[in-house]
């Protein structure tokens, strides 16, 4: 697993080496200053300066993002699973769903400001908002169209509805589950961070911000590059738990 | 003793305002531990009559009786194989073989040492907890029969369960369920396009004819059981399957 990991991680990371010594060689020649844009390596060497400071605000993104996409996640499974399994629900609430998607989470955000305040409150249900919807989606999906052979047979031995749902249609939506998964985990970091912006004293949404204000171009990025980093993580744990769960599915090499 | 009963089985499917006949006036039963197979041209309503007899649909007329009583439109009382195996990719082959029983409620650790019993029988031991993508078709078939044949319901409906194999998997699939069979003895209603296939298994054979299907012709199976695998190539066996295909095929150009 380690060898094919490898083998499907070095394109990918060959290419960003590259770009990242492209930006570091034209930012060099053309001699761009650092406000405007500062090479990799400076970022770098503020990414460690700054080292000490960032911790608090690092742990305070990653817990409240946890949290919020494990609610998220866990709601958005509950929503598709209940539109699923009760009569009509889907016909009636889906398309409210997919509308509720075109409005955007920063322009609900100071509303949810003014009913809960600052607190941890706000900040988790902003991520919910931003998660549950793929995890919806995707699961629906997969429940709706189970293996026509594997249902015929249950309804053939006369198993039940909800034997249906637990022998099959559940297990059988679980790689779609993951793929919205994949997808929320990539959102709920961002969801985190702008969470943050809305009002909070800790947090890498809260260090960008102060970086911002002080014209410190080179700390905007060392946010942003910790938010990368965090998001391939996240996501990186999403497709080990796939692989330990989904077992069943035969190896493509 | 009858196990299963049709009556005067009809079936219309409405489509686009009109309707179509599939069925028209089915009469057909199977005894208690007897094998009893179905053969007809394709398209010919055997499907539909499998789902009558399983209660996923109604018929539009006539009467499905078990063991004396009425059981029309009612589910859950048959065993059933389907054509593909249908094997439950996340369960390992033990846990697909338990789960008829697993849906009946009965208990599972019982169930299980069952499985592993009969699992070890068919020359599948060592797979009891592999995932059934490693297995070949053949093995996937003995695995989703081993799954109608531990079910808890008496009879079992055998919808082509070789019609997807090859034709050597599938002539050595025959000779194993021939035998398997023999020893147990359950009362089978089995489903196929082969009459071959068809005369070496069965004490019965009803032929359909095309839609909306009749029961065209009810032959009985003389030869005697055991059966040996041979009896393909007897003069007698071989007679029967021509006089059969040539009847079929009057049914097929009557349409």
């Amino acid at each position: 697993m380690i060898r094919s990991l490898w083998k499907k991680g070095w394109p990918p990371l060959l290419t960003a080496i590259l770009l990242l010594l492209l930006w570091q060689l034209g930012v060099t020649w053309a001699g761009t200053p650092a406000w405007r844009l500062p090479a990799p390596l400076q970022i770098v060497e503020e990414g460690i300066r700054q080292a000490p400071l960032l911790g608090k605000h690092v742990s305070f993104t990653v817990s409240i993002t946890l949290l919020g996409f494990a609610i998220g996640s866990a709601l958005g499974l509950l929503i598709a699973c209940l539109l699923h399994v009760i009569p009509g629900m889907k016909a009636a609430f889906y398309p409210l769903l997919v509308l509720s998607q075109n409005v955007p989470t920063i322009a609900l955000a100071p509303l949810l400001m003014i009913w809960f305040g600052f607190g941890l409150l706000p900040k988790l249900i902003v991520i919910t908002l931003v998660c549950f919807f793929p995890v919806t989606v995707a699961a629906l999906g997969g429940l709706s169209n189970p293996d026509p052979g594997m249902h015929r047979y249950l309804e053939m031995i006369g198993a039940r509805r909800s034997q249906l749902f637990w022998k099959l249609e559940l297990p059988y939506a679980l790689p779609s589950v993951f793929s919205g998964l994949k997808i929320s985990a990539t959102y709920s970091v961002m969801g985190g961070v702008i969470a943050e912006w809305l009002g909070s004293d800790k947090g890498i949404g809260v260090f960008m911000l102060l970086a911002k204000s002080s014209f410190r171009t080179d700390r905007v990025f060392v946010a942003i590059f910790l938010i990368v980093v965090l998001s391939l993580l996240l996501f990186g744990a999403i497709v080990l738990l796939e692989k330990w769960t989904v077992r069943w599915k035969p190896d493509k090499h | 003793m009858k196990k299963l009963e049709l009556i005067e089985i009809s079936k219309s499917f409405s489509t686009g305002g009109s309707d179509t006949k599939i069925l028209n006036g089915i009469n057909l039963h199977v005894n208690e531990g007897e094998f009893v197979s179905l053969i007809g041209p394709s398209g010919s309503g055997k499907t539909t009559l499998f789902h009558l007899i399983g209660g996923l649909i109604r018929p539009s007329s006539g009467q499905i009786v078990m063991e004396g009583s009425d059981v029309t439109g009612r589910k859950g009382l048959v065993s059933y194989m389907p054509q593909q195996a249908s094997l439950f990719p996340w369960r390992t082959v033990e846990e697909n073989v338990i789960l008829a029983r697993e849906t009946a409620g009965l208990p599972k650790a019982e169930s299980l040492e069952l499985a592993r019993e009969w699992l070890a029988k068919v020359g599948l031991q060592g797979y009891e907890k592999e995932h059934p993508h490693v297995l070949s078709g053949g093995m996937q078939q003995r695995v989703s029969f081993l799954r109608a044949l531990l079910s808890p319901q008496e009879l079992m409906c055998l919808d082509e369960p070789f019609g997807a194999l090859d034709a050597l998997t599938r002539e050595e699939m025959q000779h194993w369920l021939l035998k398997i069979w023999e020893q147990n003895k359950r009362s089978v209603l089995f489903i196929t396009h082969s009459l071959e296939e068809a005369l070496l298994l069965s004490d019965r054979i009803y032929l359909l004819s095309d839609k909306p299907s009749r029961i065209e012709r009810e032959v009985v199976v003389p030869f005697e059981r055991p059966r040996a695998l041979t009896i393909t190539e007897d003069p007698a066996f071989i007679s029967m399957k021509r006089e059969l295909i040539n009847l079929m095929k009057s049914v097929g150009s009557g349409s």
